[in-house]
């Protein structure tokens, strides 16, 4: 027993002996060596370690948008990083990406992007203005009022002086007409629609309400042989009570000669 | 000289034309003369007493009736002499060498010059130069028993002598305030007026259409003839327009928007109030007018596809069409003479013109000759002369008002593009013309004499159309 335990003595301090020579000749070199380094990132090598981490790219395309409309943000983050993330209810994302968002109002998004080296983040903003007047037709089935409807869709026919026959131009108009009132009309099963005759000033009053009746009858008259209902319009003369225009040149005068569609009661 | 011979071919039918232009020029004015009216001196009368306060009213409407009457002439106040006589009794003959002072007067100077001749107290003062008036209209005022008092007298000068001269003498009452004395200038200018072969339109009334209460809105208003006293008929809120008068002046017939499309409407005047009426199922009725007995109503009515004229009665029963044409007809006008005769407005034969047919829609005749526009036909109450618009001369548009002898055609022209001048209407005197003109900027309402002169503007709130002159 005695010798076998002075061999293992005497093995153990060789070993221990070799630890520490060779202990001694590694320090002279190089200290001890670190753990491998992580893979390097798939693109680039890293050349300093404890760098943070760089965002490269962050935008949003296009920068300004209608309500409604979206937008594309891109972003690229280089480096060493733990988290790469966006707020604005975005969350953690992978370090290079995009993402269509649709802001209802201008809004700036924060990616920020940590890692060893520190944390950094970028800003990029996305400027929303009010879509064009009314939100877009969505919902094509509902209605417009009737007095909107005529006013929107039917336009006025337009006569000669003292005249009461239907222009060329008149016809064309009233064409039209007749298919946005027949439509109109459909719509508003109970409505019915006066038909105004007016003249310019220079006729006599008492005259021209005779002359704004004709007009009225002539336009009505025509819309009926397209078909329009002749029980759904009435004909009122306005002579030149009701001008539209009031100065006292041609143009002003053609404005006035006209017939005019009205909601009826 | 010898120059302008090159002219003669051309400027003597334009003389001509001229000439025959104003002889029938001439023809119309006999409604209205210059020559051959009777001068009348009219001083200021006084008041004693508490009847001084209102004398600048009376002396202002007395001398405004008589000389916007168009029968007189006015001499000048600045002609006559410093004394005027007040009452019969003051008259005195002016003794042949040195007068004596004249009855201790208020005037003290007319003591101190010791005239030639009575000094204002005979009638020569009156009747020779410089006055040289065929009249003298005298008077004063006092108040008795809180009752104005005018005494007024009208002398015609030619009979010689205070005695025999005497054409009016008489008293007349009312209260003690400007009313009052207004109201007796008034009556005694009606008075003298009459006795010259004049009327007076005291007491008449004008209907007219004014927008005042509401730009949007026309109403039918009515006022005196020399613009006072204008008062609202209608309260529609509506297009009211259009008025004519019965010829007893106790009636108005109107078109109104007041239901819808333009209808007839007739009103009572006194009270106010509205009278039935059956408009006839069409898209327009207008243009009332009545008949010379008051009994009917003419109109235009487009029943028939066209404005045409009809005939009913005074509730718009017994309709009967009277014209017959595929054209616009309006504003019937029956003569007021025979009463067998319309005037109205017709595009028959292209533009608006005047023309003439019998009351059962016979003998349709053009009166106008188709030149330019014509509109608003208004019988003289002699049953010759036609006042009317008309565009002739001018552009479209540009009314002026124009006066037709319809035997003859002769025309008179009375205003001149001052403004547009529309809807003459006659007064119940012959002599005056109330229109409405746009001269002022706004459409007024404007009285004249039939010759064109005394225009006067009658209304100015708001604009004002469609003026018609009746009792």
């Amino acid at each position: 027993m005695s010798s076998k335990r002075k061999l293992r003595k005497l093995i153990l301090m060789s070993l221990a002996l070799a630890l520490v020579i060779f202990a001694a000749g590694c320090k002279k070199k190089a200290p001890a060596p670190p753990p491998p380094p992580p893979p390097p990132p798939p693109t680039q090598p890293q050349q300093t370690t404890p760098a943070a981490p760089r965002i490269t790219q962050f935008t949003a395309d296009p920068e300004s948008i209608q309500r409604g409309q979206s937008s594309t943000l891109r972003w690229e983050v280089s480096g060493e990083t733990n988290s790469v993330s966006i707020d604005q209810g975005i969350g953690a994302v992978q370090a290079a990406g995009n993402r269509r968002v649709f802001p209802t109002d201008s809004t700036t998004y924060t990616l920020t992007a940590s890692g060893p080296g520190g944390s950094v983040t970028a800003r990029a903003t996305i400027n929303v203005s009010a879509p064009p007047p009314p939100p877009p037709p969505a919902q094509p089935t509902v209605k417009q009022p009737f007095p909107e409807a005529l006013s929107s869709q039917v336009q006025d026919a337009y006569f000669d002086y003292d005249k009461s026959d239907i222009r060329a131009d008149a016809r064309d108009t009233l064409t039209k007409d007749a298919a946005a009132l027949k439509s109109i009309l459909a719509d508003y099963p109970n409505a019915r629609v006066v038909v105004e005759g007016h003249c310019d000033e220079r006729g006599s009053a008492e005259y021209n309400l005779g002359l704004g009746d004709r007009r009225a009858t002539s336009a009505k008259e025509f819309l009926v042989q397209l078909g329009v209902p002749a029980d759904r319009l009435t004909t009122i003369s306005y002579g030149k009570e009701r001008p539209v225009c009031t100065e006292h040149d041609e143009s002003c005068w053609q404005k006035n000669r006209r017939a005019h569609f009205a909601p009826g009661q | 000289m010898k120059k302008f011979f090159w002219l003669l071919p051309i400027a003597l039918p334009l003389l001509l034309v001229l000439a025959r232009q104003d002889s029938s020029a001439q023809d119309i004015k006999g409604i209205i003369t210059e020559t051959g009216r009777v001068a009348i001196a009219l001083p200021d009368l006084r008041g004693s007493g508490a009847a001084q306060n209102w004398m600048q009213a009376f002396n202002d409407t007395l001398w405004g009736d008589i000389s916007s009457s168009g029968v007189v002439k006015m001499v000048p106040k600045t002609m006559y002499p410093t004394t005027v006589p007040q009452q019969p009794s003051d008259f005195r003959e002016p003794p042949p060498p040195t007068p004596e002072p004249t009855r201790g007067r208020r005037h003290k100077q007319t003591e101190l010059v010791t005239p030639p001749t009575g000094g204002g107290l005979w009638i020569s003062d009156w009747s020779g130069p410089p006055v040289n008036a065929n009249y003298l209209a005298f008077g004063y005022t006092a108040v008795q028993n809180d009752v104005l008092v005018l005494s007024g007298w009208l002398y015609d000068l030619s009979r010689g002598t205070p005695a025999n001269a005497q054409v009016l003498g008489k008293r007349y009452l009312a209260s003690v305030d400007e009313a009052g004395a207004r109201r007796v200038a008034h009556e005694f200018a009606a008075d003298i007026l009459m006795l010259l072969g004049g009327k007076s339109l005291y007491g008449t009334r004008i209907v007219f259409v004014s927008n005042r209460t509401a730009a949007h809105n026309k109403e039918i208003w009515m006022m005196d003839p020399d613009g006072s006293n204008q008062r609202q008929i209608t309260h529609y809120n509506s297009l009211s327009i259009e008025p004519a008068i019965s010829p007893d002046g106790s009636k108005i017939a109107f078109a109104s928007y007041a239901k819808g499309n333009p209808g007839i409407f007739i009103f009572s005047v006194d009270p106010v109030r509205q009278l039935p009426f059956y408009n006839q199922r069409a898209s327009v009725n207008e243009t009332p007018e009545f008949t010379p007995d008051g009994k009917q109503i003419l109109y235009s009515s487009s029943a028939s596809g066209w404005a045409q004229i009809y005939i009913a009665n005074l509730d718009g029963s017994g309709l009967k069409r009277l014209s017959s044409s595929a054209a616009i007809e309006v504003e019937p006008k029956v003569n007021p003479k025979t009463g067998t005769e319309i005037a109205f407005v017709s595009g028959r034969s292209g533009p608006q013109q005047i023309y003439r047919m019998n009351i059962d829609g016979g003998d349709v005749e053009r009166l106008t000759n188709g030149e330019g526009e014509a509109s608003n036909p208004s019988w003289n109450p002699d049953g010759v002369h036609l006042a009317f618009s008309w565009t002739r001369g001018f552009a479209a548009g540009n009314w002026n008002i124009f006066v037709m002898d319809v035997a003859s055609r002769n025309l008179v022209q009375l205003t001149h593009s001052e403004g547009r001048n529309e809807n003459p209407s006659w007064a119940p005197d012959g002599v005056h013309i109330v229109f409405q003109s746009t001269r002022s900027g706004t459409p007024q309402i404007y009285s004249m004499l039939a010759d064109g002169t005394q225009v006067k503007q009658l209304t100015t709130q708001g604009s004002n159309w469609s003026p018609v002159w009746g009792k």
